[in-house]
């Protein structure tokens, strides 16, 4: 039997139905992955180059150019600096308030608990627009940016604001995702500790908070992805060029290189980068979590 | 007395707690009537009632203020952050603040909201923001459903093909912006090269350009970026049907496209609520993608409330008439998160 015979009878022996099935499937992950293909071939060519190119394949050699890479990086390396600053504490501390709420409003249970989760889980879907006006005359008016120093930027006026404002709208969507968890803890452990004589917060921290770690886990990831990203906040709360986060900094580069897509699709990835790491290292415990498995 | 208490904790219904309570009450005076020999009997159960309610109450007092170090400071924050806030967003939507100075608080009135009524543009991002929002909610839901079963036959790495499917809800707005800027492109972008390619010439368009695609063109790109995160939902939904019901339908001999229909769909129905909630989330951040892609001004066409109330109050700086728009926007959420929140709550799901 030759080799194409060969080949013939094991097609012919697959499942039809299987085949077409893996064909569906990897045309979704082209459908999924096209406009990242496309932008990643982009970012390679020159600004002339991607008029003369296909957009889904590398430029031919003499083009290929890693110029707009260090163009995107240097216009936006303040901007990611900035947003680290920005997003890291604030996404430890929403997580931490929400692990504490949850545990004070599903394990040690209390008339009126239900009142207070409501407007907890309310809060989650609170659309940004309804707060903006009244936060920014908040901000105006309380401006911490002077009176915290912060080692690394000397000037932080409206990071260190802008900060605690996602740390506010963190604190629901924190508290809804480990209340899920909290609930299935079971109560009469918690109650053999309190008859040992061990207080809310020793059980807390001896119990709870060991018991959390896949659930921080998906918290943080969501979190810094969903802090990371915000425009909307950063826009209206930080003035000040020099401490604006990479969202915003990516959308100015957009704006005033109009032509240039090799610039910005290098740009978007350079931005994009943190939370793609962030999920290429835990995105199946981050699909395991979004799906409450 | 050590039984009630223990119910108590481990958060039997007050309902029957009381009920329980009331009836107990109620017997000693019954047994009065009786005779003296049951009276000795009654008494010690009313002092043993009176003494497991105080013990009751003193135990809730005591599990508020213990609880209250923990979820204090966070629910300080988020009422103050985001009620107070909406709160004062609405004091100054009847303020008619212009921008100028501090608002008047003397005379609150509600003339924003009827010019509000009047202002055809608003009209437009009102019908645009519905559009958007069951558009891209019921799509995403049904393309979500379809790979979902899809992944769910048994299929080799799944894994990874979940994991491709939902990347892109790990990027923000800013960035898929800039992608599907570039796939829209008219001259050089993917899909217009794309329907060159299979000869569909007639079809290419600029996308983000004409009235009449733009919102479609918007919408679509959305769905790419949530419809992963509905078939990681759906398909942990599914994991969860027992095996049985396929196989006692299949006996029945009902067709596969029955099957899903009649029998796994309508028991998907807390997935599909828990997907569509988390997307109407994120359809009212749409805003950023917008933003992106045309600034404050994205036309009529695809002008919605998120993109009006941020035009309004900070490039206009029309604060009063902003604050309008986005208690709009507030009411529309509530309209929809309060029923789920509802439904929630009655099952005892919250």
């Amino acid at each position: 039997m030759s080799a194409a015979d060969r080949l013939q009878t094991t097609i012919a022996g697959l499942d039809r139905t299987r085949i077409a099935l893996y064909a569906v499937l990897l045309a979704m992950v082209a459908f999924y992955l096209a406009p990242l293909e496309s932008g990643f071939m982009t970012a390679f060519k020159t600004p002339d180059g991607f008029r003369t190119t296909t957009p889904f394949a590398l430029p031919p050699l003499g083009e290929f150019t890693l110029s707009a890479w260090g163009t995107a990086f240097d216009r936006l390396s303040n901007g990611l600096l900035n947003s680290a600053l920005m997003a890291v504490p604030a996404t430890v501390l929403s997580a931490l308030f929400g692990s504490l709420a949850a545990y004070g409003l599903t394990n040690l249970s209390w008339r009126g608990q239900i009142g207070v989760l409501v407007l907890f889980v309310a809060g989650v879907f609170i659309p940004y627009q309804a707060v903006l006006v009244p936060l920014t005359q908040f901000w105006s008016f309380v401006d911490l940016g002077g009176r915290i120093p912060l080692a690394i930027v000397a000037d932080n006026e409206g990071l260190i604001n802008l900060s605690i404002t996602h740390v506010a709208y963190g604190i629901p969507i924190c508290t809804v995702l480990f209340r899920s968890y909290y609930a299935t803890i079971d109560d009469e452990m918690l109650e053999a500790a309190r008859l040992d004589g061990a207080s809310a917060a020793t059980i807390y921290r001896r119990i709870i908070l060991p018991l959390s770690i896949p659930i921080f886990a998906v918290t943080l990831i969501y979190q810094f992805t969903q802090i990371w990203n915000d425009l909307l906040f950063a826009i209206v709360l930080v003035s000040n060029p020099s401490n604006q986060v990479v969202t915003v900094a990516l959308n100015q580069l957009q704006g005033s290189f109009v032509q240039q897509f090799n610039l910005q699709m290098a740009g978007a990835f350079v931005a994009a980068l943190p939370t793609l790491v962030v999920y290429v290292l835990f995105g199946e415990q981050f699909a395991k979590g979004v799906a409450g498995d | 007395m050590a039984s009630s208490i223990f119910a108590a904790l481990t958060g039997d219904t007050d309902e029957s707690r009381s009920d329980d309570e009331s009836q107990r009450r109620s017997e000693p005076s019954a047994r009065t009537d009786g005779g003296t020999v049951t009276d000795g009997a009654s008494d010690t159960t009313t002092a043993a009632v009176g003494d497991d309610a105080t013990a009751l109450g003193r135990l809730r007092r005591s599990r508020f203020l213990e609880s209250l170090p923990f979820w204090g400071p966070p629910a300080l924050l988020v009422f103050f952050f985001v009620y107070g806030a909406i709160a004062w967003n609405f004091v100054i939507s009847l303020t008619g603040w212009e921008g100028l100075g501090s608002p008047d608080y003397s005379s609150l009135s509600t003339e924003m909201y009827a010019q509000l009524l009047s202002d055809p543009s608003f009209a437009a991002a009102f019908q645009n923001t519905l559009v958007l929002l069951v558009a891209f909610t019921v799509l995403s839901l049904i393309l979500g459903l379809l790979v979902a079963i899809l992944v769910d036959q048994k299929i080799r790495i799944e894994n990874t093909f979940r994991t491709i499917y939902l990347l892109p809800m790990s990027l923000s707005f800013v960035v898929t912006a800039i992608f599907w800027s570039w796939m829209y492109n008219p001259s050089n972008g993917l899909i217009n090269e794309a329907l060159r390619g299979i000869g569909l010439d007639a079809l290419t368009q600029a996308w983000l350009a004409d009235p009449q695609f733009k919102l479609a063109a918007i919408i679509f790109a959305l769905m790419w970026q949530f419809s992963g995160y509905c078939m990681v939902v759906y398909l942990a939904g599914l994991r969860a049907i027992p095996e049985s019901q396929y196989e006692a339908a299949r006996i029945d001999g009902a067709s596969t496209i029955k099957l899903y229909w009649r029998v796994i769909i309508p028991q998907l129905r807390a997935s599909t609520m828990s997907a569509a909630v988390v997307l109407v989330v994120f359809a009212l951040k749409a805003f950023d993608f917008l933003f992106v892609l045309f600034g404050v001004n994205p036309g009529q066409s695809a002008d919605i409330l998120s993109v009006m109330m941020y035009r309004v109050a900070f490039d206009r700086i029309q604060w009063a008439y902003g604050s309008a728009v986005a208690m709009v926007l507030f009411a529309m959420t509530l309209g929809v998160i309060g029923p789920y929140l509802y439904v929630q709550y009655r099952r005892g799901e919250l």
